[in-house]
């Protein structure tokens, strides 16, 4: 049995919860005031997911980066890979809100979008 | 001179929400001054997300959440000036702006809707002894840099004050490559949501120290380090706990304080808790026709709530130059706030001009568990509200109706308070 702590993040209380699991499967959860501590503490022990945001750097616009975000959210053990890989990139203006900026990002399936119009230099 | 009925300043989430609503509700010429080269504010530069749970129901990055006003703001067609900096609001109305194309610009106003916006807190404003090398920024300046100028700042930082700007470039400077060492507090709790200190400090096994915060600055052109100590219950560093940690970057993330200089320029009375205007229930200021939201009035923590304030901000502004915001000589009753609670916004209503409802926004002094929100109508308590925990950092509201008000015709002052039962 494997005993996991947390911090619920639902509501400014904090709760501390304690998970136990047996072979990747969740047994309980402890610690919670309410049902949403219960559902928290479940899907972050066994898949967390974060939506990463970022910015990627902009070739011939009026500003010299993007702020783009991963569409959906992404396994949290991708968010480096996912982060590295918008590094390496460049695109050129015009952007615009929505725009794909990367596909399938470090093999998570999900695309990459921009978040914010970056016009071209006229 | 130019003539406009509302001139909105600052065109950050609350002058857009303002101008947009001041239209819908029948204003026809408003204009708005934007002093940045875009509109849309501090939220340009929050690529985080998060925005917009309560508006749009889902969550937006800062950018994302601006361009929805923005469009709608362009759909309505009202008139901006971007790049333009209002210097001087006079009493009369006539508002003093500056930009590079027009030089200096005076506009006669009938309403002006106040919406600058906050500054943060600065390192001179803590009194941290040591010397003054390059390397200190403010969590948003290192912000603005990283996300929308696309620079790094620095390599190792150290970072006080964990309110959400501090926690989120904790994160943000992890990723682009920096080594965040450590954030300071020095209360014995964070500022910050919940879901940041989760999200960008434990993700990253960043430490949080509480009840700590920097007693020297190391460093002579470049910051090489600064030393920690932790805090007694009155905030007064303990001798022997220091701890030195040496770093390139120190953000300060220690406060917001509302943009007001152009308010008391004008005579605008300001709340000494909030350093923003005292405001009736129409968030209109001592000065009559001068109405003011957002951060600039008191600093908020969700947009959400900012845009939704500055619409009521700006529907009262048409209300007012349309002629139909006519004030009856009413009695005026005061929102006193209480044991535990800091401040109220609006801090008086006038129950015969109010619409339907008003909300009532205020923060409280400490975390509370199990407690109660309480109102009283003079001695008689007409509202208590459960709360499993209330938090300095989370703003907190209550309703009050115009009917409930109208039925205490005798009613002297209304108390907002925390009880514990």
């Amino acid at each position: 049995m494997e005993e996991r702590n947390l911090i619920c993040i639902g509501c400014p209380m904090g709760c501390h919860l304690t998970v136990e699991i047996k072979d990747g499967t969740v047994v309980s959860v402890s610690g919670n005031t309410c049902k949403r501590g219960d559902s928290y503490a479940r899907s972050e022990v066994t898949a967390p997911v974060r939506v990463v945001t970022s910015t990627v750097k902009v070739l011939c616009g009026k500003a010299r980066v993007v702020s783009v975000k991963t569409k959906k959210d992404i396994p949290k053990e991708k968010i480096v890979a996912c982060v590295e890989a918008l590094k390496k990139l460049q695109i050129e203006a015009p952007v615009h809100i929505g725009d794909v900026i990367a596909t399938n990002i470090a093999d998570t399936g999900v695309d990459v979008v921009a978040t914010k119009n970056v016009e071209a230099l006229s | 001179m130019e003539q406009y009925d509302i001139v909105i300043i600052g065109g950050g989430p609350a002058g857009l929400a303002a101008a947009i609503s001041a239209k819908k509700n029948g204003a026809a010429s408003i204009l708005l001054l934007e002093r940045d080269k875009e509109l849309g504010g501090i939220l340009n530069q929050c690529i985080h997300n998060g925005f917009g749970l309560h508006t749009f129901k889902e969550e937006l990055t800062g950018p994302e959440y601006a361009e929805r006003f923005v469009v709608q703001l362009k759909e309505l067609s009202i008139a901006y000036k971007l790049n333009t900096m209002v210097i001087h609001v006079g009493k009369d109305k006539v508002v003093t702006a500056v930009n590079g194309e027009e030089g200096l610009l005076e506009i006669q106003a009938k309403a002006i809707v106040l919406a600058m916006g906050c500054r943060e807190r600065a390192r001179g404003a803590l009194a941290i002894p040591g010397y003054r090398p390059a390397g200190i920024f403010s969590a948003g300046t290192a912000q603005r840099l990283i996300n929308i100028e696309g620079y790094l700042p620095g390599r190792e930082v150290v970072i006080l004050g964990s309110g959400d700007i501090g926690l989120i470039m904790a994160r943000r400077m992890t990723l682009e490559g920096a080594k965040v060492k450590v954030v300071a507090e020095l209360m014995p709790y964070s500022g910050g949501l919940k879901r940041n200190i989760v999200q960008c400090l434990e993700d990253y096994n960043i430490p949080l120290k509480l009840s700590h915060t920097v007693v020297d600055i190391k460093g002579k052109e470049r910051l090489e380090g600064v030393t920690l100590a932790a805090v007694d219950g009155r905030r007064k560093p303990i001798p022997g706990t220091e701890e030195f940690y040496s770093c390139d970057t120190l953000l300060l993330s220690v406060g917001l304080i509302p943009e007001n200089e152009l308010s008391e320029e004008m005579g605008v009375e300001l709340n000494s808790i909030t350093s923003g205007p005292r405001v009736n229930e129409c968030l209109e200021t001592n000065v009559e026709g001068v109405f003011a939201c957002g951060n600039v009035l008191h600093v908020h923590d969700l947009v959400d709530f900012v845009s939704e304030e500055a619409a009521e901000a700006g529907k009262h502004a048409a209300f007012y130059v349309m002629g139909s915001g006519e004030r009856s000589v009413d009695r005026e009753i005061p929102l006193l706030a209480d044991r535990g609670v800091r401040y109220t916004v609006p801090e008086v209503v006038h129950p015969s001009d109010m619409e339907k409802a008003v909300t009532v926004r205020f923060r409280v002094s400490d975390v509370y568990r199990g407690c109660y929100i309480s109102v009283y109508f003079d001695e008689e308590r007409v509202l208590h509200k459960k709360r499993q925990i209330v938090a300095p950092g989370e703003m907190e509201a209550i309703t009050l109706t115009r009917e409930q008000l109208l039925a205490y015709p005798e009613l002297k002052q209304i108390v907002v308070k925390m009880e514990e039962r």
